[in-house]
């Protein structure tokens, strides 16, 4: 129950994108069609539970027992960037029909700043390596469903007479207000 | 000096990070809560805008062009850890508000880029005229940003009450909803304003 609520809350009430402002760069350049959003956000989901395991061990294993925390950045960093390597190289050798979805995306994430935000929400929360997962699938899945709605309302606005001052990313953006109005709602459902 | 000058003023209006690049939102709409918080934050990120920019444009000539990103992200994250741990020491309050957008600083777009754009390709002097120009341009942009936001969500504006007392603040603006629909209507603005060519954004963008 309590891993649910975990779940939940940083699925919908702490959404990673619309309350929590993160991984707003890929949400607003890679939206503009569907099957990209979907590919960036596997690609994502995937780094991101891989990485919040990851650095769990790291700094429960490593950094804490030596009293380094405070080079927990410099660290945290470098393992992403090598995941992603790895993933990379995996995928390609293993899995092609996969990496043919998600092969393209997954040099930007290294710099996408939800992941590593990740890594230091679990380090700063305390979680333990269950938590720590679970958390991390919640918030990749809030990035896919953020993801997902704006590519779609982007869809739809293609065709509509949006004023010209605001064409291009100012409707993105009040766009993405109304959306993150929306998911106000979801506040009190979980911790 | 002409030249240099151009530099400065390229990074605050041309290359304005936030309002034309769309590089850097996340921090910029999270910490634009308060001025002190956003002025805050807009200093630390130019600081390591400036450190990162001057160490690279040092060390451009040694280092191969294969592995020059991960040399980029030793170099931020190293600039990074030093602003965490001045600002925990001399600002605790202001570092407590900011939180993780701190250790973020690594994962700014604006940083990575100016390193990859700019500071790998040009001199010392150079880049740390481009790291001042964009650092003011980041700054300029959160003190409207969160001056907007602080005075309609709170009405006050560094923390004094400014409004009469009738005016009831919006609380709403200094919710999530408020920071988007404010950045989007600064965009516009910025947009109408500086319409000069390739007319009114939208065609560029990084997306990492």
């Amino acid at each position: 129950m309590d891993l649910l609520n975990l779940f939940i809350a940083a699925l919908l009430v702490n959404n990673i994108v619309l309350m929590r402002f993160l991984a707003l760069c890929s949400y607003v350049g890679m939206t503009t069609d569907i099957g990209a959003a979907l590919g960036m956000s596997w690609a994502v989901t995937f780094v991101m539970v891989l990485a919040g395991a990851v650095t769990w061990f790291l700094n429960n294993l490593l950094l804490i027992p030596f009293g380094l925390t405070y080079l927990s950045t410099l660290t945290f960093i470098l393992v992403i960037a090598s995941l992603v390597q790895l993933v990379e190289l995996y995928l390609r050798k293993s899995v092609p029909s996969l990496y043919r979805v998600m092969g393209i995306y997954l040099p930007l994430i290294t710099t996408n700043c939800a992941i590593l935000g990740v890594t230091f929400i679990n380090q700063r929360e305390g979680y333990t390596l269950i938590k720590a997962v679970v958390s991390s699938a919640g918030v990749a899945l809030g990035y896919v469903l953020a993801l997902f709605l704006l590519a779609n309302l982007r869809e739809r606005i293609k065709n509509s007479n949006v004023p010209a001052p605001l064409s291009g990313y100012p409707i993105v953006f009040i766009m993405t207000a109304l959306l993150s109005i929306a998911f106000m709602g979801f506040s009190g459902m979980a911790k | 000096m002409k030249n240099l000058w151009n530099v400065f003023v390229n990074g605050i209006v041309e290359e304005n990070a936030v309002l034309k690049l769309m590089l850097g939102l996340c921090p910029v709409l999270a910490v634009s809560i308060t001025i002190l918080n956003g002025v805050g934050m807009g200093l630390a990120t130019t600081f390591v805008l400036l450190g990162s920019n001057l160490t690279i444009s040092i060390i451009r000539r040694w280092v191969p062009k294969e592995i020059r990103i991960p040399v980029f992200i030793i170099v931020i994250a190293t600039f990074v850890t030093i602003t965490d741990l001045i600002m925990a020491a001399y600002f605790p309050p202001l570092h407590k508000a900011l939180g993780i957008f701190i250790p973020l600083i690594v994962v700014n777009c604006i940083v990575m880029g100016r390193a990859e754009a700019f500071a790998s390709r040009q001199s010392t002097v150079w880049s740390i005229v481009d790291a001042i120009g964009i650092g003011a341009g980041f700054i300029l942009t959160l003190f409207i940003l969160s001056g907007i936001r602080e005075l309609l969500g709170n009405g006050t504006i560094l923390g004094y009450p400014v409004v009469p007392s009738n005016f009831e603040p919006a609380l709403i603006m200094i919710l999530p909803p408020g920071a988007f629909f404010t950045i989007g209507l600064m965009i516009s603005i910025f947009n109408t304003i500086f319409k000069k060519k390739g007319a009114g954004g939208g065609h560029q963008h990084g997306s990492s």
